[in-house]
């Protein structure tokens, strides 16, 4: 116990007077918080307008004049010619235009029907489908305000309900998934590298000829980094919860026990690159490529699972963090308890037990 | 007491060690002297339990560096070719981490270390990173000392240290051999051989001479001159073209030269005179164990 309780100080040291080291573990979780919570939104606003209105009536005024009021939108030009909005297109001076026939309120009373066009800067294909969305919705709330003053005799009424996340917040999607990455990286990338200093440095040589065994040094190894996750946790949730505003729907403790369990199966992945690789660049490499990127791109945190081809879906279903983000958005975004994550929790758990086998099983007495 | 038997270990195609066997007694320092690559780093290494030998058996007082491992690891003290403490841990640090994973304290043993650690003591607070090479074996080697080891396995403990330290280093394990450890040590600088009790020559994964090293050096048969002339480097050349000089090595900033009896000196000063060469001194000596080294080499 002795000998335990000296290793994880001496883990300690290693990672206090690595100042730098210390700066990305606990530095990382915020930074990328904040970036994908401000920065890669995918809401798109501060539109900037265009309006073509050579009819100048009572409709159209009114329908301007609400696109201008909308939070979403921010300046509005007047132009007065489909030159002058390629133009603006074009030098990205604005993002859509609205233009509106001749006579517009005239034939719109008269004839029952009026145009308008909606032309959107669609480089980016996903901002010009938003902006055309935003704009069409503005329009269909006023053509539904006049039918009711008009007093159809029916009409179909949809009305959509967002469940969880009504503001459609791209926070609530990045959270969970911003949680698996940093704890998936932190313990895996930096429990493996840690161990494979010690073999570059030739300490381990020292460490194996001794009587400490090699399970009291790997787990020695593990406890600091685990410690460092849980601070990394609390801060994320803090962040998320009083910066990003998304809330904790379900049970603190339930959400703190699946990460502790996904905290292990990172652990153990760590110890299994570590006893495979002999250099801390090899480390390094496999757990960015082997480990960070499925994380980032087969776990559902940025794709939909369910849009991917199907050979990707079986292979998503290797990756931890896939199981935990979407444990964590059922008790985080959901509040849903824990009869509803039993699969989650059970393939996670699983995958410890095999990992910390195969761990056990590649543990070397002597050097190799 | 340590008792090698035919140990033999291979790397792929290369031989490292090839069936050696050799006996090591209590309290005694057995010096394993030979080139890098002779497989001194893997003699240590298997005896230290942390390479397996294909074939062949080592006992370390009693104890089989394969089967006992375990116990092996509690009586031995092993410091690795390589400086191999933690560089951003303290000196004190260092050794307190040591002696803890050894089950020992700091207390306990510190007469063991006491004169090693006396040196060092004043950088306690200091990272072992940011010492010099004489203080960081001195350190290396308190750590390996510090749980009180009966064997203690220092590879090249002395590679990169200044001759001050490395004179003040075979000091403190002679008096070490009092407290009755034994003491395997390996080096590449010949001139260590005379602090031994007993050495071994190693090359090629054998050794090529077992005894003590007053006994290897009397057991020279040569006729050994030392060269000097003011164009060294050439003069080897001409020296090895003499039909009566049998070996010449360049030692230093002298040429050692054996040479057949009927060889007198004037006449090799004269060849030398009528190649040109001016300051010519040629002088018999006494061999040195680098010379027997040589010796058994060429033979």
């Amino acid at each position: 116990m002795k000998q335990f309780l000296s290793f994880v100080q001496k883990e300690f040291y290693h990672i206090f007077r690595d100042g730098r080291t210390m700066l990305i573990l606990l530095g990382m979780p915020v930074v990328q918080i904040l970036l994908f919570g401000f920065a890669i939104n995918m809401e798109v606003q501060n539109i900037r307008t265009a309006v073509f209105d050579p009819a100048r009536d009572a409709a159209t005024t009114e329908i301007s004049g609400r696109i201008a009021a909308n939070s979403y939108f921010n300046e509005q030009k007047h132009v007065h010619s489909f030159h002058e909005i390629n133009r603006l297109l074009q030098q990205g001076e604005i993002d859509v235009a609205v233009v509106f026939e001749q006579n517009f309120n005239e034939n719109l009373v008269h004839t029952k029907k009026a145009q308008i066009q909606i032309i959107t800067d669609a480089s980016n294909p996903n901002t010009g489908t938003i902006v055309a969305n935003y704009v069409t919705a503005i329009i269909g709330e006023y053509q539904k305000e006049k039918l009711q003053l008009n007093a159809i005799p029916y009409q179909i009424v949809v009305e959509n309900k967002l469940l969880y996340n009504p503001e459609m917040k791209s926070a609530y999607t990045f959270v969970p998934g911003i949680m698996g990455l940093v704890l998936m990286i932190i313990c895996a990338m930096m429990t493996s590298i840690s161990i494979v200093r010690e073999k570059e440095r030739g300490t381990m040589e020292v460490l194996l000829a001794s009587p400490i065994k090699s399970w009291t040094i790997l787990i020695a190894k593990t406890i600091p980094y685990l410690s460092l996750s849980l601070i990394n946790l609390i801060t994320i949730l803090l962040l998320s919860a009083y910066v990003l505003h998304v809330p904790i729907q379900g049970s603190l403790a339930l959400l703190i026990f699946i990460s502790v369990l996904f905290i292990f199966l990172a652990l153990s992945l760590g110890l299994i690159i570590s006893t495979a690789v002999r250099t801390q660049e090899v480390a390094v490499i496999i757990s960015g490529i082997g480990l960070m990127m499925p994380t980032l791109i087969l776990s559902g945190m940025i794709f939909p699972i369910d849009n991917m081809p199907l050979l990707l879906q079986w292979a998503s279903t290797l990756v931890p963090a896939r199981w935990y983000i979407t444990a964590v958005k059922k008790v985080m975004i959901e509040g849903l308890g824990i009869a509803y994550i039993i699969k989650e929790l059970s393939i996670i758990a699983g995958m410890i037990v095999f990992l910390i086998g195969v761990s056990i099983a590649n543990i070397k007495y002597r050097l190799n | 007491m340590i008792t090698v038997k035919k140990l033999h270990k291979t790397y792929e195609k290369v031989t490292a060690l090839n069936n050696l066997s050799f006996t090591v007694n209590d309290g005694e320092i057995f010096g394993v002297i030979g080139p890098d690559g002779a497989g001194k780093t893997t003699l240590f290494r298997i005896l230290a339990s942390l390479l397996l030998p294909d074939s062949g058996s080592a006992e370390m007082n009693g104890l089989n560096v394969v089967k006992d491992f375990k116990k092996i690891r509690k009586i031995i003290g092993y410091m690795p070719g390589r400086f191999s403490l933690y560089q951003d841990l303290s000196v004190e640090e260092n050794l307190k981490f040591f002696a803890t994973i050894f089950n020992a304290t700091i207390e306990d043993n510190y007469h063991l270390i006491k004169d090693i650690y006396r040196q060092i003591e004043p950088f306690k607070k200091r990272r072992a990173g940011a010492l010099s090479g004489g203080m960081k074996q001195k350190l290396a080697l308190s750590c390996a000392l510090i749980h009180k080891p009966e064997v203690l396995i220092l590879d090249e403990p002395t590679t990169g240290v200044d001759p001050v330290s490395r004179k003040e280093f075979w000091d403190m394990l002679k008096k070490l051999k009092t407290d009755g450890i034994t003491i395997l040590v390996s080096t590449a600088y010949m001139d260590e051989a005379g602090m031994c009790d007993r050495i071994a020559l190693m090359r090629e994964g054998n050794f090529i001479a077992t005894d003590t090293p007053e006994n290897i050096i009397s057991a020279y048969q040569e006729t050994l001159w030392a060269v000097e002339t003011e164009n060294m480097p050439a003069s080897l050349r001409d020296l090895r073209n003499h039909p009566k000089v049998k070996t010449c090595f360049a030692f230093g900033n002298r040429h050692h030269i054996t040479v057949q009896p009927n060889l007198s000196e004037a006449e090799l000063q004269d060849y030398l005179k009528v190649k040109g060469y001016a300051n010519i001194v040629v002088e018999p000596i006494s061999p040195t164990v680098e010379d027997c080294f040589m010796a058994l080499t060429n033979a």
